[in-house]
């Protein structure tokens, strides 16, 4: 089945025929071109397919593209670009919190979406947060300092 | 995998949605998706039509209800729940429950009423829901009834609900505000697992019984044992190695990947005990 959708992908409005039973994740890799998001385990485990929908993170294998219209949708291409990094990438950089980069836009939009509920997280709040951000290289304490020292810096209100 | 063809529609109201649901073949409501659509990965058969029920203003509240309660609508997320300011203070169990559940975007989509409709032996918030003696209110083109969260879990994946039946809110009593509580869970990784057990003891301010424990993951449905709390209102930290056997006893679990059976029953008498013991050491005897 068929539908026709309007939704807004950073800041551009999109209206486009899905199909009823595409995800979330699909329309935006294969109809939008837009492959920051990425399909790790396709039913919810693993964060890299996390996206902001209305400025909040969530799984986008987990959502169908035909429940996102009317909304807003950001994916990291909308973050920021190396000529004009956001502070949480800037920050991913400096700690060498990269390293296949496969997790990498997944875990940054979750600290998008907790920084911009939470300014001023202990560490304790950034690893619940980000618990179910799988990273298979890169290890755990690079990417929490990372979040943390982007906190730091960052306005209140989590610079979106 | 894919997921099958299906037929997607959002209803505006609940009397829209009622009817959606009774013109289809095959309807299921939709909220936040994370039970349904993996599960669907795995389905196949006749096309599904999904009955979207996040538009619906009226179940997207948090908020008071009559008589003193305070209501939680069916759209309302696992995250908004947990960080309500009302369910914090008169709720704090409710609110504990909700955030050992899932990862932090998946509870930003999942709900609490999806949770509890999904009927899983294991779901975090009906350990909270069953210490509250919460009521669901549930919608059928026909009628509307009330039912007490102990009569609402039938077995694994089964609740009390109709064919059709909608869930429009969760309804938190005045009577049971203000509990403390020690959510015991063990799981395989600290979070984003489901439980391999867990135990919700709490103590209520007023009430009949003042103790409530609530077991997960050990039965066909999530369990209270009321025989364990009349121990323990009867003999306070005394009773703890009694409530614990009678738990323990009062459990039925199966052997899986996860855990034995009997590793399953000593943990429930285990953390049956911590939890008494953590909550007399927090009220200071
Ligand atoms: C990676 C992962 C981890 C998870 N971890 C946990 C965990 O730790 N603890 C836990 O308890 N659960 C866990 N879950 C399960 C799931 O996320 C929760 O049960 C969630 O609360 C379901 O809510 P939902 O809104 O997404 O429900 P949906 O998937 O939308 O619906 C679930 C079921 O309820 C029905 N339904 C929904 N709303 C209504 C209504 N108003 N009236 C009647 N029927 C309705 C649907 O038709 C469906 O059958 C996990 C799931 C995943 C994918
Ligand atoms: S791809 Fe969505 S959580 Fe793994
Ligand atoms: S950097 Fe490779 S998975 Fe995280």
């Amino acid at each position: 089945m068929q539908k026709t959708i309007t939704v807004t992908v950073n800041e551009s409005v999109e209206t486009h025929q899905v199909q009823s039973n595409q995800t979330l994740l699909n329309f935006l890799r294969e109809t939008l071109d837009l492959t920051g998001a990425k399909e790790g385990c396709n039913e919810g485990e693993c964060g890299a397919c996390v996206v902001l929908l209305d400025g909040k993170a969530i799984n986008s294998c987990m959502t169908l593209a035909v429940e996102v219209d009317g909304h807003q949708v950001t994916t990291i291409e909308g973050i920021g670009d190396v000529d004009r990094p956001h502070p949480i990438q800037q920050a991913f950089l400096k700690n060498q919190a990269v390293q296949c980069g496969f997790c990498t836009p997944g875990t940054i939009l979750t600290a998008v979406s907790l920084l911009a509920e939470n300014p001023n997280p202990n560490e304790q709040e950034v690893r619940e947060a980000l618990a179910g951000n799988l990273c298979r290289c890169t290890g755990y304490r690079q990417i929490i300092d990372s979040v943390l020292a982007a906190a730091a810096i960052l306005p209140k209100g989590g610079g979106q | 995998m894919s997921l099958p063809q299906l037929e997607y529609c959002q209803a505006r109201t609940v009397e829209e949605a009622l009817e959606l649901w009774a013109k289809k073949t095959k309807a299921r409501y939709l909220a936040g998706g994370t039970d349904l659509l993996p599960q669907l990965r795995a389905a196949s058969g006749t096309q599904l039509t999904l009955v979207d029920l996040k538009q619906i203003e009226s179940l997207a509240k948090i908020g008071q209800a009559e008589d003193g309660a305070v209501s939680i609508g069916a759209a309302a997320s696992v995250a908004a729940v947990a960080a309500n300011a009302t369910v914090r203070k008169r709720y704090p169990i409710l609110s504990d429950c909700c955030l050992s559940l899932g990862s932090y975007p998946l509870r930003n989509r999942a709900t609490v009423v999806g949770n509890i409709c999904n009927a899983s032996p294991c779901a975090d918030t009906a350990a909270a829901l069953l210490a509250l003696d919460a009521i669901v209110v549930a919608t059928s083109t026909k009628a509307k009834r009330r039912i007490p969260m102990v009569d609402f879990f039938q077995g694994p994946g089964e609740s009390c609900l109709q064919a059709g039946e909608l869930v429009e809110e969760i309804l938190l009593p005045q009577a049971t505000a203000g509990g403390r509580g020690h959510y015991g869970r063990i799981a395989r990784r600290k979070s984003v697992d489901i439980s391999t057990v867990a135990v919700l003891l709490s103590v209520l301010p007023k009430g009949q019984p003042r103790h409530r424990l609530s077991l997960l993951s050990v039965a066909p449905t999530p369990l209270r044992v009321f025989e364990a709390e009349a121990v323990l209102d009867e003999r306070g930290p005394e009773g703890a190695s009694q409530a614990a056997e009678i738990a323990r006893a009062s459990c039925t679990p199966i052997s899986d990947v996860r855990a034995s059976a009997e590793y399953r029953r000593d943990m429930v008498a285990v953390l049956t005990e911590r939890g008494v013991m953590t909550l007399a050491q927090s009220m200071g005897g």
